[in-house]
């Protein structure tokens, strides 16, 4: 029975956070992009600077019809949302917080792999989309998005792998615990090639190719209306959130802080992943859109070498400490 | 020196940090009202105190859109003897501003300066009919047109204050110029 509450209690923080923190980052989205393009961005919903914009978007989108296209694949098109969102729910709760046990949301041996394989699988619902909307631009961006995964998925795992060697342990929590500050330096280029390959892998700006907007309309979500595009909105904030907790947590020391980690950890951890959110925001203001090609090329000629010369390092480095 | 790989990147960066730190250029408008410039054309307004209905602003407007209607009037004569005199009097002036297109040939061909731009733009009416004002709402227009701006420093003088001194100083000539020999003969 007190297992029962505490796995219970467990999963609705971590739904909690889940609904929340993607929400706080769409926000400050809407603020900071407004304010680097000399903006004042939303004013009126809420009152005080527009902070309940994302709200009123949330009511509008659900007053909104569902609309399926005659020619769709109906059962895959109504499921493609769901897909698209649910695996960075699932990311949330094995990414560790703090250093106690009660800080994650479940200890998982196999972490990386875990949240790899399961951020790989959010994927699918864009493809899903894609395929089954009966639409020209839905399939390009469909494609486009499967083209995009197979080319930056290699780099992000490489770069987590030169992690997984340096702590010797594919558990979140005991990469932490194996976390020193010198780290920092040693795996800074595995970092940015993890931080760059995941910004493509969730079609962020400027790797919106599959989305883009001015040529194919909106990609994969170009028939979604109301709840269901909402959701794979959700779905790309909440792949922010993972993305930058995951970057905190493998490279950038999580809990670990200049001064007191004792008890605060969770600040640090928050603190981080609220910085690169920040910094995926700001590269989403300041940088135009890479062509298909320049993306591709950018992927296979500069990540990859760049993931596996982190890896030899890494190696070298380990072999010369032991 | 070639520049640094990169740098156009950084120099991205830092121009979208540093316009995040500077004052927004928002113009936040129905809460606050915006500066507009002097001479802004926002609507027509009508000294209809000046108007002689001589139809000119309604017939150089290149769309139609001013509606002019008046009568004629006679006024008995001045003096006992003299000739009874007619005048035009203004029953309408409206102006369709869903059809004006700010050209502002009106107001510049009117010879007797009864129509004026003024800044006022707030005038959204929900049916289009009701866009054609009538001339209360263009008389009370009058009221916001601003004086006009003072001339630059090194401006030109107006034309009519040219003209003035002008008359003055010839006025001023002619009369010293008889004085003058009259200065002359009085002590001899």
């Amino acid at each position: 029975m007190n297992d029962a509450l505490d796995v219970a209690l467990r999963l609705l923080v971590v739904f909690a956070v889940f609904l929340v923190l993607p929400l706080v980052i769409g926000q400050t989205e809407h603020k900071v992009m407004a304010h680097m393009q000399g903006r004042l961005g939303p004013m009126y919903a809420g009152g005080f600077h527009g902070w309940a914009q994302l709200v009123a978007d949330g009511v509008k989108f659900a007053q909104k019809e569902d609309v399926v296209p005659a020619d769709a694949d109906r059962r895959v098109f109504q499921l493609a949302p769901a897909v698209a969102l649910l695996p960075y729910l699932l990311v949330l709760v094995a990414i560790p917080v703090g250093p106690s046990e009660g800080a994650v949301g479940q200890v998982v041996d196999a972490g990386i792999f875990f949240v790899l394989a399961v951020m790989g699988v959010g994927v699918l619902g864009s493809l899903m989309a894609g395929w089954a909307s009966a639409n020209k631009f839905s399939l390009l961006g469909g494609l486009r998005t499967a083209a995009q995964l197979l080319a930056y998925e290699l780099p992000m795992l490489l770069a987590a792998a030169s992690v997984a060697m340096a702590a010797g342990t594919v558990s979140l929590p005991g990469i932490l615990n194996a976390f020193e500050w010198w780290w920092l330096p040693w795996q800074i280029v595995g970092a940015l090639v993890f931080f760059i390959a995941g910004l493509a892998e969730l079609q962020r700006p400027p790797f919106d190719m599959p989305v883009a907007d001015s040529e194919i309309i909106f990609g994969a979500y170009t028939e979604y209306t109301g709840l269901r595009f909402a959701l794979f909105l959700l779905a790309e904030y909440a792949g922010i959130v993972v993305l930058c907790g995951l970057t905190t947590v493998l490279f950038l020391g999580g809990w670990h802080g200049p001064f007191g980690t004792d008890g605060l950890g969770w600040v640090w951890t928050l603190l981080k992943t609220a910085l690169l959110a920040f910094v995926v925001i700001w590269l989403r203001v300041s940088y135009p859109r890479l062509r298909e090609d320049q993306l591709q090329k950018l992927a296979w000629t500069t990540l990859i070498p760049l993931a596996l010369a982190q890896i030899a390092l890494t190696g070298i480095v380990k072999v010369a400490i032991s | 020196m070639p520049p640094i790989p990169g740098s156009g990147l950084a120099k991205g960066l830092a121009v979208t940090l540093r316009t995040m730190t500077k004052k927004t250029v928002t113009a936040q408008y129905p809460d606050a009202q915006p500066e507009l410039p002097p001479r802004s054309r926002g609507v027509i307004g009508l000294f209809e105190e000046n108007c002689t209905v001589c139809m000119l602003c309604a017939r150089e407007c290149p769309d139609w859109c001013i509606y002019i209607d008046s009568h004629k009037e006679t006024i008995p004569a001045a003096a006992p003897g003299g000739r009874e005199r007619s005048r035009n009097v203004l029953d309408r002036f409206a102006i369709d501003f869903s059809l004006c297109m700010y050209c502002g040939i009106c107001i510049e061909v009117c010879p007797f300066d009864a129509l004026f731009w003024s800044p006022e733009f707030e005038y959204a009416e929900t049916d289009i009919h009701e866009l054609t004002h009538e001339r209360d709402k263009l008389r009370d227009w009058m009221w916001t047109v601003p004086a006009p701006p003072a001339l630059d420093p090194a401006a030109e003088e107006p034309k009519e204050i040219a003209a003035a001194r002008k008359a003055a100083e010839k006025l001023a000539a002619a009369e010293a110029a008889p004085a003058a020999p009259e200065a002359e003969e009085g002590p001899a």
